[in-house]
């Protein structure tokens, strides 16, 4: 290529070279990095500079300090005097309680709305139409102040609360639920509960063999399967319940008391969440072509068992990508309990950076706490993805 | 079109077998005594809940509150000798509206349908029947008869110019040049004059010749949709360069953009905004201080990016390499081909995840009021702090609610139609 034109220019062509594409690639990658760089020494030059102004230095040492503030509620014993460190940790605490039982309670309202989509009866297909065209089109911050200031504010007082026939009671300060006491009887209560459902399972896989394989009926092994499963209810119905009971004067006492910045937090996301959800289910079902079911029903299975044996089980497939995405939302949406004052990470995080006046640190312990519970639930949900592959050789 | 044959009618569907309302009840609620039950239960429930909802919505709720604040959840604390800009604003969009509602009806045999002759009326009587304010609400008559009037001109230019159709889009983004200063800028002699616009950019973002009027007052539904289009406006092109940056073979560039991504999709945006109002003036020179809004801007942009950028990427990893390869099988150079044959598809395959994100993205302005602009929530908040409208807040956030409803559910709407339009597959 040189060798034509290397009469203009000795040796060297800088038109080739602009032609050639390898070069194109090396420079404009350069560049990039140049640029990114530039601006990002800026930005920290900047940074540097303000931070010193303000004679702060950057360092993570206050995190050992007395965080002296108080929080509302918390899983283990926190007072005021300890450090910021375990000031964050229960905030932690309080975020991982609230999306844990978020993420289960949203997938039951989801995938039961989901599969309500597909019911024969018109009203609850139109209920769930709408519900889900309802919340999706609501913000979810409006969605929690609703939940909070009218439907659990607008809750009667501690004195004319309302209980649910002793197992339940409302207010406007909160929710009294019954709790199992935490005592020896329960520990061994959910040991037993565990052997029994390792049981439980066991069995059902033998059934599934002797079934396919031998082809028996599998009877025996459903007795046992329900013996088990009625020795399971009876230990569950002993585990040692308490019960909240009405105070003269307002308030219960005994069972698990729920707060009302819990409550609300834990509806709004359920809600909001759950119409996702039943969007993913609903085009997961779609997704699974109208042959399997036809087939499923021309060897005799009734809609129910093809719902159950035949299409869920496929539509996993296409379920669970979108919904650990869904379920990664749900975790940085319960951020926003902080609206409502709920004591989660993001509130506490936000406490401790306006009494250090350190917005960086903070903001790089937000984001790793974040980044890691979102790795978590990646982590479970890739599990659960491969379990539910196709099987292929 | 002279002579009619029978061919080009469309076939007359076939009658459908039209069950009697009985027949239709038993096959739809009461087909087995499982459904029989449900139906039963859910009537109940439904029942209940709906009396109750009348019940409270007639006698016990206050709904007084909505129309005495309704310039606040229109606009804020913006001056109210103002007003007109905001007006001015309305009918600006009004005209533009009902501009592309005659362009793109322009094949419609008739664009005053019936229904749409109806809603028209009914709209009309809603204004005069309910005025929430009189004075301000039948300012919304000349508006509709303006969205009409502009609608039926469009049609009769788009008839001569089919063409207009394509340069729509391009209208409304150079039209939102001169409608930023005249709603931001606060000096009304330069609102109107196109040199503004640079003035209005950098006003509002480094506050140049920072005037008495103050910025953060204004708030409600204006300040909502502001900040929305902006967002949805810068967050586009950034997004795509991220996706674009994501599939690049170019490692650098690649590894970049995954790491810009991954780190902001992992964040909750109230953080980011949060910290955002903190942070964005620890990182840029001594004395240049972003306003508010324009910082709540950027949080707000950078955070949707990485969002629309996983959705654009979704799009391109959908394009078969068949189509790249065959355009440099003809000589056409990478960026070409990126750009005439590579993004059209992809963005159309993104169309409903994109416009799904511009919806959330519209949903997140709501986090804003956290961060003490007084957005429509964050309005709504103040006014409920008012002793006057204590309590009031079922009827207000009901309210709000309705409003956000409507414009998520219009853009969802919307989205259905465009792909409807693009959608090329037999």
């Amino acid at each position: 290529m040189t060798s034509e034109r290397s009469s203009s220019s000795n040796g060297f062509n800088p038109a080739a070279l602009l032609r050639d594409e390898r070069f194109w690639k090396i420079a404009f990658q350069v560049i990039v990095v140049a640029v990114v760089v530039g601006i990002l020494s800026f930005l920290v030059g900047n940074l540097s500079g303000n931070l010193a102004r303000q004679g702060i230095s950057f360092g993570f040492s206050f995190l050992s300090n007395s965080a002296g503030f108080s929080i509302g509620e918390s899983v283990v014993t926190y007072n005021p005097q300890d450090a910021y460190a375990k000031a964050l940790f229960i905030g932690l605490l309080n975020t991982l309680v609230l999306v844990v039982a978020g993420i289960v309670l949203a997938t039951l309202v989801g995938t039961a709305a989901g599969v309500a989509s597909f019911s024969t009866n018109w009203l609850v297909y139109k209920i769930s139409r709408a519900y889900v065209g309802l919340v999706r089109n609501i913000p979810l911050l409006l969605q929690l102040f609703f939940w909070y200031f009218a439907i659990y504010g607008g809750l009667p007082n501690p004195s004319n609360q309302i209980g649910i026939s002793g197992l339940v009671y409302l207010n406007n300060r909160g929710v009294s639920i019954l709790w199992p006491e935490s005592t020896l009887r329960l520990w061994i209560g959910l040991a037993a509960l565990l052997i029994g459902a390792i049981a439980a399972v066991l069995v059902w896989r033998r059934r599934t063999h002797v079934m396919v394989e031998q082809g028996e009926p599998g009877k025996t092994q459903l007795y046992i399967l329900w013996a088990i499963l009625a020795a399971m209810l009876l230990v569950f119905i002993g585990l040692g319940w308490e019960f909240p009971e009405a105070v003269d004067g307002g308030g219960s006492t005994g069972g698990r008391r729920l707060s009302r910045e819990y409550v609300a937090s834990l509806s709004a996301l359920v809600f909001y969440t759950g119409a996702f959800i039943a969007e993913i289910v609903r085009a997961g079902i779609q997704s699974v072509s109208k042959g399997q079911w036809e087939a499923a029903r021309s060897v005799g299975f009734t809609n129910n068992l093809v719902m159950r044996l035949v299409v869920f089980p496929q539509s996993m497939r296409v379920i669970i990508p979108p919904l650990n995405s869904e379920f990664m939302n749900l975790a940085k949406n319960s951020s926003l309990a902080f609206a409502v004052a709920y004591p989660e990470m993001y509130a506490v995080a936000n406490t401790t950076y306006n009494q250090t006046g350190r917005p960086i640190e903070v903001f790089i312990i937000l984001m790793a706490t974040y980044l890691v519970i979102n790795l978590i639930i990646s982590l479970g949900m890739n599990q659960l993805n491969q379990a539910v592959q196709f099987k292929e050789r | 079109m002279t002579s009619i044959t029978p061919n080009t009618s469309p076939p007359s569907p076939p009658l459908a077998n039209q069950p009697g309302p009985i027949a239709w009840m038993r096959k739809n609620l009461f087909s087995d005594w499982f459904n029989s039950l449900l139906t039963v239960v859910v009537v109940l429930v439904l029942g209940y809940t709906v009396v109750g909802l009348l019940t409270w919505g007639f006698t016990v709720a206050q709904w007084q509150v909505i129309p005495n604040n309704l310039g606040l959840f229109m606009s804020g604390l913006y001056p109210r000798d103002l007003y007109w800009r905001v007006w001015t604003l309305l009918g600006f969009v009004c005209a533009l509206g009902g501009l592309s509602w005659g362009v793109l009806g322009r094949n419609v045999s008739t664009l005053f349908s019936r229904s749409v002759l109806i809603g028209i009326g009914v709209l009309c009587a809603f204004i005069v029947l309910f005025p929430l304010t009189r004075p301000a609400s039948l300012k919304l008559l000349p508006l509709l008869a303006l969205v009409v009037g502009m609608a039926w001109v469009g049609r009769a230019i788009a008839k001569k110019l089919p063409n207009l159709g394509v340069w729509l889009s391009a209208i409304w983004l150079i039209s939102l040049f001169p409608l930023y200063p005249l709603i931001f800028n606060p000096i009304p002699y330069i609102s109107l004059v196109p040199g503004s616009i640079l003035g209005g950019v950098g006003y509002l973002f480094f506050g140049a010749g920072r005037p008495a009027s103050p910025v953060n007052d204004w708030g409600g539904l204006l300040l909502t949709l502001l900040v929305a289009v902006s967002g949805i406006l810068l967050c586009f092109p950034l997004g795509l360069l991220l996706a674009l940056g994501r599939r690049s073979q170019l490692p650098a560039v690649k590894w970049l953009s995954t790491a810009y991504i991954e780190l902001v999709r992992g964040v909750p945006l109230i953080a980011i905004l949060f910290m955002g109002q903190v942070m964005i003036p620890l990182f840029l020179p001594d004395g240049m201080r972003p306003e508010r809004i324009a910082r709540a801007v950027i949080g707000l942009t950078l955070f949707s990016a990485a969002y629309l950028a996983e959705n654009v990427r979704a799009g391109l990893q959908a394009i078969p390499r068949g189509q790249s390869e065959a355009a440099a099988s003809l000589g056409v150079n990478m960026p070409l081909t990126m750009f005439f044959i590579v993004l059209p598809q992809a963005l159309k395959i993104a169309i409903p995840a994109i416009v799904g994100q511009f919806i959330s993205l519209f949903q997140d302005t709501t986090l804003l009021s956290i961060v003490g602009l007084a957005e429509l929530l964050g309005i709504s908040r103040s006014i409920l702090a008012n002793p006057t409208y204590l309590g009031r807040y079922a009827e207000v956030y009901l309210f709000i609610g309705a409003i956000y409803w409507f414009f998520c559910y219009a853009m969802s709407l919307a989205s259905r139609k465009i792909e409807q339009k693009l959608n090329t597959t037999h």
